[in-house]
């Protein structure tokens, strides 16, 4: 059989509604408390596990929907024990395989919100595959992942995102791998949501999360996060000091991107057709870009993914990207739905199946016969 | 061929005979699969019983002519029930010189030979090696040649449609076909019917193979090459309707009939890999029955995708080969884990590694009875012919949803591409499959709490809670749990007893105990087989039975877990003889698990056995030759 573009059936057209639509809700008012399950949360002290997990329980009631219809999906690593905490539907699965696992729940279940919860390791070494095929496809599923650039559960490896000449257990040299960026791979992988927060900005965090989670498609939140253990401290220019702000760059939709102490500083046009910061005291107000998510081109907020180096010079945290694609999942039901009313209008049944176009029948053989 | 010789009709004589073994080779861009099928389902139109062998090559067009870019296809067909697409054929239809060179030598002394001479050029001849043109030397003496320019006469037949002369020529697999229909007293309007809805859209094509059908019987008719023909009357198959069916294509109905037993909607999800491939196809051909399948980025993506399906509540499916077991076996161990229903479609080819992708092997019995890690029991059964299939699938399904547990169907590619007659069942006959989803808590302590692990007492299955339903939200994952409560658990008395529990869930599923078919019940040699190899142990049974010998056959459809009585039924022979295309893994799981001295004999070809062949061996064990 040869290709064809020409879908059979239509395969969604805007607007697309939001990422909640199809899942029930509930009248009756919800408490973080409603979300905490009876298990112990194991993770090291001061571990920014803890905050996200605060995060998220405080923001999944104002969502009103029914707890059951919540799943958290996980592959393994440190960040990967999350759902043992949350007292909705939950699966703590293989190694970097959470998104396949999601994909099958999200196909197959409309009125659920899916959501998967991975690491730096999890989803950008072992699972890189299926984080920018989920990404790709576009299935209706929120991606938390935990970047701490280091693996803590095997106690202390280098991990995709960590700086190169990071000397661990197993870099005593330093690292020679060159890392990732994760936002830049997600716009790469055609993503259609990517935010990024620091696990202790509450309100950053909780504003990226209400929006992932209200998106229909694939949304994937970098969330950055200190292990104190193996690598303490790694987000700590972002938070503490006097420069803080002259690093953290905070999109705003619609708004100029500026920044510093005073909103000194702006982000422009870099000659070589990228973006780059400078002071808006030089350029002028005029010269100051504009934050658009819901550009359907993705080269600006690739370049803003591109501000942030491992160094943390630029770190821009806040919404990317948002924008409208059909998704694999809608898709997928729409043709079998359309399927189904075909099968029942031709009137198909098994038997009919079964039987096919040539048949031929067996007759007893006749009695007395030699 | 045994022939009964009656006077025909006419000046041609026409013989009765009771079975037939055709083989149509060429290249790999003749269409001789395509020209098998459909004198397939003339045979089995015809009400033929029917065994089929395609043996084609991985690469999709090996250079045209080279004796790597053979295709072939082989069909038996009979007026009596048969068990294998036959050994060697009895007609070979060569399309070319490679053709020829790579199955003369199968082709018994007295067999018929059909050659397609224009392909015999110099250039042709010298590409496989052929000093001499076979055809103008002595070297096919030993058989009936037919020399028929097909190319030349497919393109005279062709010319009033102003076609291209190359474009012409490749309707010369039809010419064959309708001079083989002719031969064998086949209607031509099935096939001319056939052609016309498979060109529908270019119906100048259509019509182009028609007349070439028509060409090749018209020219068996008029020439007088051809001084027999040959009848092959229906055979008395028990009462019933009958269709032809691959194995794949058995598969997929058999997944799409467990989804309508079980009111679940179905989730294929897969990857494509020869021979499953079709599997695939067929269930995307079919969501109006609720069918959903799901093209993954990898084998892991394909069988995640299906276990949470599974999760979510519909019937999990996982399609594959070899190769593919391989990467999906950490998913297995996780479903294994979970306790989750996922029926894991296993089509061996040959390995290791990429192997021989189109060709048949049984290799992957101690892969899907071992290949994981941990002590992770997952049932096994295998279907002995294209259309077992089906019910294999519809069984594999019961047990998954009845014990929540991944099972294994291991076909392989003899039986995934070969086809046979399959008496139709009753929709009415197939078994009710339904499931019920745990709605309520049920924690025996009165806690008013969800334990996921609480199992039943008979099955020890576990509660299925489908993620919507309230009050049961719970969290599930690979490592080890608690005991009923179902909670992470280091414990290890309790890990100790949550190995022996999913131990014994799979080692207590029931399955039928293992019949033995002994029609002299004297006999002392047992020869036990599994899969797909059940047809050439039963040939060759009756080879050795027909020869005044006696053996008994048993066959084994459940490996994991094993008929009870299998232990008696082994040590009532004083020799067990076991026939595998593996290095003897069946073997070495009876030796193990019975302590009997079983004799294993063992082929890795990429091809089903030959029935002569274990005759031959199932001789010399009654005779007391076989070596130690």
């Amino acid at each position: 059989m040869t290709s064809s573009t020409t879908p059979a059936v239509e395969l969604g057209k805007p607007p697309f509604g939001g990422g909640l639509d199809l899942v029930p809700t509930t009248d009756e008012a919800q408490k973080a408390k409603d979300y905490t399950s009876d298990q112990e949360v194991r993770w090291c002290p001061g571990c920014g596990d803890y905050a996200v997990l605060a995060s998220v329980r405080g923001f999944l009631p104002e969502l009103n929907l029914k707890r059951e219809n919540i799943v958290f999906v996980s592959g393994i690593g440190c960040s990967s024990r999350f759902p043992y905490y949350l007292d909705t539907y939950g699966m703590h699965s293989i190694h970097g395989r959470a998104p396949t696992i999601a994909t099958g729940l999200a196909v197959t279940r409309p009125d659920l919100s899916v959501w998967v919860v991975t690491g730096d390791g999890d989803a950008l070494s072992i699972g890189g595959n299926h984080l920018i095929h989920a990404l790709r496809r576009n299935m209706n599923i929120t991606i938390l992942l935990f970047n701490n650039r280091i693996y803590g559960l095997t106690k202390g490896q280098y991990s995709p995102t960590s700086e190169v000449g990071k000397v661990t257990k197993s870099t005593p040299m330093g690292s020679v791998d060159a890392p990732f960026n994760p936002v830049s791979l997600a716009l790469g992988a055609e993503a259609t949501f990517v935010g990024r927060a620091l696990d202790s900005d509450r309100k950053g965090l909780t504003e990226v999360l209400r929006q992932a989670a209200a998106h229909r498609g694939a949304s994937l939140v970098e969330i950055f996060q200190d292990c104190p253990i193996f690598n303490d401290g790694s987000f700590d220019v972002l938070r503490k000091g006097d420069d803080v702000a002259e690093r953290l760059i905070k999109l705003v939709d619609g708004e100029p991107i500026r920044f510093g102490n005073d909103g000194e500083y702006g982000v422009v046009r870099s000659a070589s057709g990228g973006l780059e910061v400078a002071k808006i005291a030089d350029v002028g107000e005029d010269a100051v870009v504009v934050h658009r998510a819901g550009e359907e081109d993705p080269t600006q907020s690739f370049a803003l993914s591109r501000l942030s180096d491992q160094d943390l010079t630029h770190t821009v945290t806040g919404i990317f990207r948002k924008v409208d694609r059909p998704t694999y999942d809608d898709g997928a039901r729409a043709q079998v739905e359309a399927a189904k009313e075909q099968a029942t209008a031709r009137g198909d049944d098994l038997d009919a199946l079964l039987r096919g176009k040539d048949t031929w029948a067996v007759m007893p053989e006749p009695e007395n016969e030699q | 061929m045994s022939t009964d010789t009656a006077v025909g009709p006419a000046d041609r004589e026409v013989r009765q005979t009771h079975r037939v073994v055709i083989r149509f080779a060429g290249d790999s861009g003749d269409g001789m699969q395509l020209t098998g099928d459909r004198f397939t389902s003339e045979a089995a139109a015809f009400g033929n019983d029917l065994a089929t062998l395609p043996n084609f090559p991985a690469e999709i067009r090996a250079p045209a002519g080279t004796l790597p870019g053979v295709s072939s296809f082989q069909l038996h067909f009979a007026d009596y029930d048969i068990l294998t697409p036959g050994d060697r054929p009895d007609v070979l239809v060569a399309m070319n010189p490679a053709a020829l060179k790579a199955n003369i030598e199968d082709l018994p002394h007295g067999g018929m030979l059909i050659v397609n001479t224009d392909e015999f050029t110099k250039r042709n001849l010298a590409k496989v090696g052929y000093e001499a043109n076979p055809l103008e030397d002595d070297s096919l003496e030993p058989y009936t040649v037919h020399e028929v320019a097909m190319a030349t006469l497919t393109r005279g037949a062709l010319e009033p449609t102003g076609m291209s002369k190359k474009d012409a020529e490749r309707a010369k697999n039809m010419f064959a076909l309708g001079l083989l229909s002719w031969m064998y007293h086949r209607g031509t309007d099935a096939t001319e019917a056939f052609l016309r809805e498979k060109f529908a859209k270019k119906p100048d094509l259509a019509e182009a193979n028609i007349l070439a059908f028509r060409a090749g019987w018209n020219y068996g008719e008029t020439t007088e090459s051809f001084a027999v023909t040959y009848e092959v009357a229906p055979a008395r198959l028990a009462e019933g309707t009958y269709r032809q069916i691959t194995g794949n294509l058995a598969l997929a109905y058999g997944v799409i009939a467990a989804g309508q037993q079980s009111g679940l909607p179905v989730f294929l999800g897969t990857y494509p890999i020869t021979p499953a491939s079709d599997v695939l196809h067929e269930l995307s051909k079919h969501k109006g029955f609720g069918v959903t399948t799901f093209q993954a980025e990898d084998e892991i993506a394909g069988i995640g995708a299906a276990l949470g399906a599974s999760f979510g509540g519909s019937l999990g499916v996982t399609s594959t080969s070899g190769p593919g077991v391989a990467l999906k076996s950490e998913t297995i161990g996780l479903a294994v884990a979970l306790e989750l229903p996922l029926l894991i479609l296993d089509v061996q080819r040959g390995g290791p590694s990429t192997g021989l992708p189109t060709k048949t092997e049984q290799a992957d019995l101690l892969q899907a009875m071992y290949g994981r890690n941990g002590e992770a029991p997952v049932p096994i059964i295998a279907p002995q012919s294209p259309s077992d299939c089906f019910d294999a699938a519809l069984d594999a399904v019961r047990m998954a949803l009845t014990y929540r547990t991944p099972v294994f169907v291991l076909s392989d590619g003899a039986i995934a591409n070969g086809s046979e007659p399959w008496r139709i069942p009753e929709v009415s006959d197939l078994p009710d499959l339904s499931v019920t989803f745990a709605t309520e808590a049920n924690a025996p302590d009165g806690s008013g709490e969800f334990w996921p692990y609480l199992r039943d007492a008979d099955t020890l299955a576990r509660p299925w809670a489908i993620p919507g339903t309230p009050g049961l939200e719970h969290r599930i994952g690979g490592l080890e749990k608690a005991d009923g409560r179902g909670t992470i658990s280091y414990d290890p008395d309790n890990h100790d007893r949550m190995v022996r529990l999913r131990q014994a869930k799979i080692d207590g599923i029931p399955v039928p105990d293992i019949s033995v078919d002994d029609p002299h019940g004297d006999a002392e040699v047992l020869v036990i087989g599994w899969g797909s190899s059940y047809g050439p142990i039963g040939a060759a049974c009756r080879r050795v039975r027909a020869a005044g010998l006696s053996v008994a056959q048993a066959h084994l459809r459940h490996l994991n877990p094993m008929p009870a009585n299998l232990g008696d039924v082994l040590r009532s022979y004083r020799r067990v003889v076991v026939p595998e295309m593996n290095l003897g893994q069946l073997a070495m799981l009876l030796r193990a698990r019975f302590l009997v001295d079983a004799h294993s004999y063992t082929k890795v070809a990429g091809l089903p056995f030959q029935a002569e062949e274990l005759a031959g061996v199932l001789t010399d064990a009654v005779k007391g030759d076989l070596p130690a």
